[in-house]
């Protein structure tokens, strides 16, 4: 058995671990990132889009070298019901501007890439090891057991991940349950960038996001997205645990009904599929932050259950850097005065309290309570799908008082008691 | 509508480097608890889970590593879950 001692080791070669790698190997300490992929972006999978502000912040103008798919200029909003729906096209330079801008991004490429400033700024990159142990000596976390080679630290950063089991064995995260968390299904299909350009109406280099409730997830607690890559289009749906067996529908059904809502399907007709992908989604946010330091660890990104879901759009890419950007601060501070004991680490908790990550967590933090209500799911959908068809169908059935009609449907699909509960749970979000 | 395609269709897309014989999932075959089957085979994006005619099984082949079936049944099908041994399983091009 042999014994290695660096200033950091990194667990997790994904967007918050390497985050952290880059920032603390260009301060000059020996840092250790293990992956158990082959490459880092092996085992990870994304909707899609990156919200661009952190990673500025740490390699400004990133979008210029890295290999970004592209940059998102139209946001859309979907309501689906069974065989058509309502959908809302936002365009507005603001989206696109300095560090409000979003890419549309492919991990399996883009950690490779980050991967790669990593490494170039000194850090030490080993794949295709999986770490299976922290080593513990009286309380303090010391260093990490792979397949039985040890090898010491003075902090090792946690960034492995929605299923940090790392965390959960050594006792700073609980094991996850159904209700906070959602299993994502993905596909990528390929297309030309021209079709692409015509279809979602863009310009070469330029995005499209459609968020999309309803239908997809049969009504499930979730939703679908689309997001348009250089020459492919992925295309998905998220659905929360706690709902699995509410519908009959099968994740992969799922995934199926929605490529082939009437409108999904023209987006990606004759399209070839390239990749089928599944990953868990953190939902509860919030409510599940697991320990955050302790003696000689921190826990970051998905690990840390730093993610903003809200059915149809998910966020923790920019969370997850941001917080191996934190951590990194932390242990500079540790280095300075020698001293990796919880006390010192803290200051990683501090930071992250003054940082959009808390600021925004907590604000949409009552938002899973109000997903539960189903009703952004199937009333408001179904009930959408009734006012447009009610002003927009035209045959030579009478047609009736349109604002009588309207509050009809408003009616079947609505009770009081369920509106009063929902804008209540809404108004907490404020 | 698009190409109709299996799910072991769409998984043969996919890069595995897969061990054939040890499963990083143990899966108590014996259960008789349907609805709590059913949930997994519901659940699993992999369909690795199937429950056909009463008959219950399992394969960790097609295996994504999501995790679901863990959050899912921990304790109680899913009798233990681990990511597997590096380099081993599912390798995402796309991601
Ligand atoms: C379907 C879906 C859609 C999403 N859409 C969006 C979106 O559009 N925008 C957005 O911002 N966010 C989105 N997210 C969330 C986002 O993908 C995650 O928050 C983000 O990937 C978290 O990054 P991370 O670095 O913390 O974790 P990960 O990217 O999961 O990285 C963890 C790494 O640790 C490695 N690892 C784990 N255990 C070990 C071990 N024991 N030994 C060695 N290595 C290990 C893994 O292989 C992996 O590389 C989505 C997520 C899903 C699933
Ligand atoms: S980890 Fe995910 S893909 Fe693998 S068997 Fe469990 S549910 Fe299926």
């Amino acid at each position: 058995m042999s014994e290695e001692k660096f200033d950091v080791i990194v667990v997790g070669g994904g967007l918050a671990g390497l985050t952290a790698a880059y920032e603390l190997a260009n301060a000059g300490y020996e840092t250790l990132v293990v992956e158990r992929g082959d490459y880092c972006g092996a085992k990870n999978m994304t909707g899609g889009r990156l919200y661009g502000h952190s990673l500025e912040k740490v390699i400004p103008n990133f979008a210029e070298e890295a290999p970004i798919e592209r940059k998102i200029v139209k946001e859309n909003i979907a309501l689906l019901n069974e065989k058509g729906g309502v959908q809302i096209a936002y365009t507005s330079p603001q989206l696109g501007e300095g560090s409000n801008a979003s890419y549309s991004v492919l991990r399996g490429k883009f950690d490779q890439w980050l991967a790669g400033k990593a490494e170039e700024a000194g850090a030490m990159m080993v794949t295709g090891i999986r770490v299976d142990k922290l080593i513990e000596q009286d309380g303090k976390v010391v260093g990490i057991d792979a397949g039985g080679e040890e090898m010491y630290a003075d902090v090792v950063i946690l960034a492995d991940g929605v299923n940090s089991l790392l965390a959960q064995q050594i006792g700073m995260k609980k094991e996850i349950e159904p209700h906070e968390v959602a299993v994502g299904a993905k596909e990528v299909f390929k297309l030309s960038e021209e079709i692409i350009n015509e279809r979602f109406g863009v310009a070469n280099g330029e995005g499209a996001a459609i968020l999309c409730a309803g239908d997809p997830t049969d009504g499930n607690l979730g939703g679908g997205f689309i997001y348009t890559n250089k020459d492919t289009v992925s295309v998905g749906i998220v659905t929360t645990l706690s709902d699995i067996g509410r519908s009959q529908l099968s994740v992969p059904k799922m995934v199926e009904r929605f490529h082939n809502h009437p409108m999904v399907e023209p987006y990606i007709k004759g399209g070839e599929l390239v990749e089928y992908s599944g990953h868990l989604v953190t939902e509860a946010g919030w409510s599940m932050i697991p320990e955050l330091y302790r003696d000689g660890v921190l826990v970051t990104g998905d690990a840390a259950a730093f993610v903003i879901n809200l059915g149809y759009t998910v966020r923790g890419m920019d969370f997850a850097i941001e917080s191996g950007r934190l951590a990194a601060e932390a242990v500079k501070r540790a280095k300075a005065v020698d001293d990796y004991s919880a006390d010192t680490l803290s200051y990683y908790k501090k930071l992250l309290e003054e940082s959009f990550v808390f600021r925004d967590m907590k604000k949409f933090s009552a938002f899973p309570a109000i997903l539960e209500e189903h009703m952004i799911f199937n009333e408001l959908p179904a009930f959408v799908g009734d006012v447009f068809n009610r002003m927009m169908v035209v045959n030579s059935e009478p047609s009736g008082d349109l604002v009588v009609g309207i509050a009809n449907d408003f009616c079947k699909r609505f009770t009081m008691a369920g509106i009063a509960d929902f804008v209540g749970k809404l108004m907490e979000v404020r | 509508m698009m190409k109709k395609m299996t799910i072991d269709d769409k998984l043969g897309l996919d890069i595995y480097n897969t061990d054939e014989h040890e499963s990083h999932i143990d899966v108590d075959l014996e259960c008789k608890d349907e609805a709590e089957i059913m949930k997994l085979v519901l659940a699993c994006p992999a369909e690795c889970y199937k429950y056909v005619d009463g008959q219950f099984s399992f394969s960790h082949l097609g295996c994504l590593e999501c995790g679901t079936c863990r959050v899912l049944s921990h304790d109680k099908i899913v009798k233990s879950w681990n990511h597997p041994m590096g380099t081993i399983g599912v390798s995402f091009r796309q991601g």
